[in-house]
């Protein structure tokens, strides 16, 4: 690690990856520090994605692909199940990854190009001058080093601190944090190229509880629940070893995997002078499913084209770096937040017997490409009444 | 005070995004508590775990 360089990336996810790596591949110096000794571990994520969208950053490779999907499943809270499958029978609609080795290859890839990158190192505060970030203060085994950069890019995840010590509301409301808990168990009878979704107010209180395969006999078995509804007796871990006990009780829990995931609005504004906020710390999740693979690839890539123009152009104002604000909002990925999050806002206030009702309503639907929004439109096409309910957001979805 | 219970925490920062003073920080696999923590308790409430608690003084 020098002391200067074009671009400093915080925390070295998908997002710092595809920064550092679209940095320098733009002609810039690029560093990613990593708070953790490890890229890639401990993994914080149901690791999912859709097939196109991982399609857009990079080729699948066996390496780090657990597992190939065709179908998901929704069980209705009463216990209804609804298959969803892909036109094209035996098409892949989706992956679940194995994040240990996917961070590790993205971060590699941005190492291969030339940014360089320093574990254990965690930036414990930023550099400030004359209200511009200039770069941070960074640790590393007790001994603290100034790296000065041109812009900052702040990808550190759903535990962010760096903007919020620019000055940058990042609070997560506690009724939006996703309180989650994973279990990855092996022995246990699934369905190997289906994803399978638990919802209702008794198996995952505003959330879901999920079982994504990982491989033959193994999967990630998870929950997120509301912070709201989160409490002594009933925390995100009691509801999943209840689901376990009944529904799996004979899987032997290989990984345990705690974590939080932010389902509120982004940031307000993801740009200050000299910062760019991208993934997770920026609140860039999808609203709806709790994604956040492809949209931090998306915001981590796009901050750095950013950065690369307003170094270019010598203006790294907040004004300047505003072009990565509004250019993510009005993408596919931004109008996809906005949207799932009035979804998502409709179905945490419905009750069981509601959620029955829709679920039952598009029992068995064939979609030509398999994705989030599709299903919502069969549902709404299925259920017009539910045009009224969900009011102007509707006619968007047409 | 807030306490960690350190055998139970799993060190995934749900708490650190709810603060609203951000007393917390995660730092690898050590959840620090930062002394403008004012125990308002919301940190507790949402840990998937119940590693967070907020005690009266007396019982640290």
């Amino acid at each position: 690690m020098k002391n200067r360089y074009d671009v400093l990336i915080i925390g070295g996810g998908p997002a710092g990856a595809f920064a550092a790596k679209t940095a320098v591949e733009k002609g810039l110096s690029a560093c990613i520090v990593e708070k953790r000794p490890a890229i890639g571990a401990p993994v914080r994520c149901a690791e999912g994605i859709g097939k196109e969208a991982l399609l857009e950053f990079i080729e699948p490779d066996p390496r780090w692909i657990s597992a190939e999907m065709t179908g998901a499943t929704i069980v209705a809270p009463d216990g209804f199940v609804m298959q969803l499958s892909s036109k094209m029978a035996g098409s892949k609609v989706g992956y679940v990854l194995d994040r240990k080795f996917f961070d590790r290859e993205l971060v590699w890839k941005a190492a291969e190009a030339g940014a360089d990158v320093a574990v254990k190192s965690r930036a414990s505060a930023p550099i400030i001058e004359n209200g511009v970030v200039k770069g941070a203060k960074v640790d590393y085994c007790g001994k603290v080093t100034n790296v000065h950069a041109e812009v900052v890019i702040a990808a550190d995840g759903v535990e962010s601190k760096f903007s919020k010590w620019c000055g940058i509301d990042t609070t997560v409301p506690v009724r939006e944090i996703m309180s989650s808990v994973q279990y990855v168990m092996t022995g246990i009878d699934i369905d190997q190229n289906s994803t399978v979704f638990y919802l209702g107010n008794e198996v995952a209180p505003e959330g879901y509880l999920w079982v994504f395969p990982k491989g033959p006999r193994t999967a990630n078995v998870g929950i997120g629940i509301s912070g709201k509804k989160s409490g002594v007796g009933h925390r995100a871990k009691d509801y999943l070893d209840k689901f376990v006990q009944k529904t799996f009780p004979h899987g032997r829990t290989i990984e345990y995997i705690p974590g939080g995931v932010s389902v509120c609005r982004p940031l307000e504004c993801t740009v200050a002078d000299g910062l760019l906020i991208t993934g997770d710390a920026a609140r860039v999740v999808d609203p709806l499913t709790g994604g956040g693979i492809y949209n931090a690839m998306y915001t981590g890539k796009l901050a750095a084209e950013t950065a690369a123009d307003c170094i270019g152009k010598g203006d790294v104002s907040k004004k300047a770096l505003m072009t990565y604000d509004k250019t993510w909002r009005v993408s596919k990925m931004g109008k996809a937040i906005e949207r799932n999050y009035h979804i998502k806002e409709y179905l945490i206030k419905q009750p069981d017997t509601k959620l029955n009702e829709i679920i039952l309503s598009v029992s068995k639907i064939d979609m030509k490409e398999f994705t989030t929004l599709n299903l919502i439109k069969e549902i709404i096409r299925v259920n017009p009444k539910l045009v009224l309910e969900l009011g102007a957001l509707a006619a968007s979805l047409r | 005070m807030l306490k960690v219970h350190r055998d139970i925490c799993g060190y995934c920062g749900c708490c650190v995004s709810v603060c609203p003073e951000g007393a917390l920080e995660l730092i690898d696999a050590y959840l620090s508590v930062e002394e403008n923590c004012t125990s308002c308790g919301v940190c507790a409430k949402v840990c998937p775990l119940g590693a967070l608690e907020v005690v009266n003084e007396k019982q640290v």
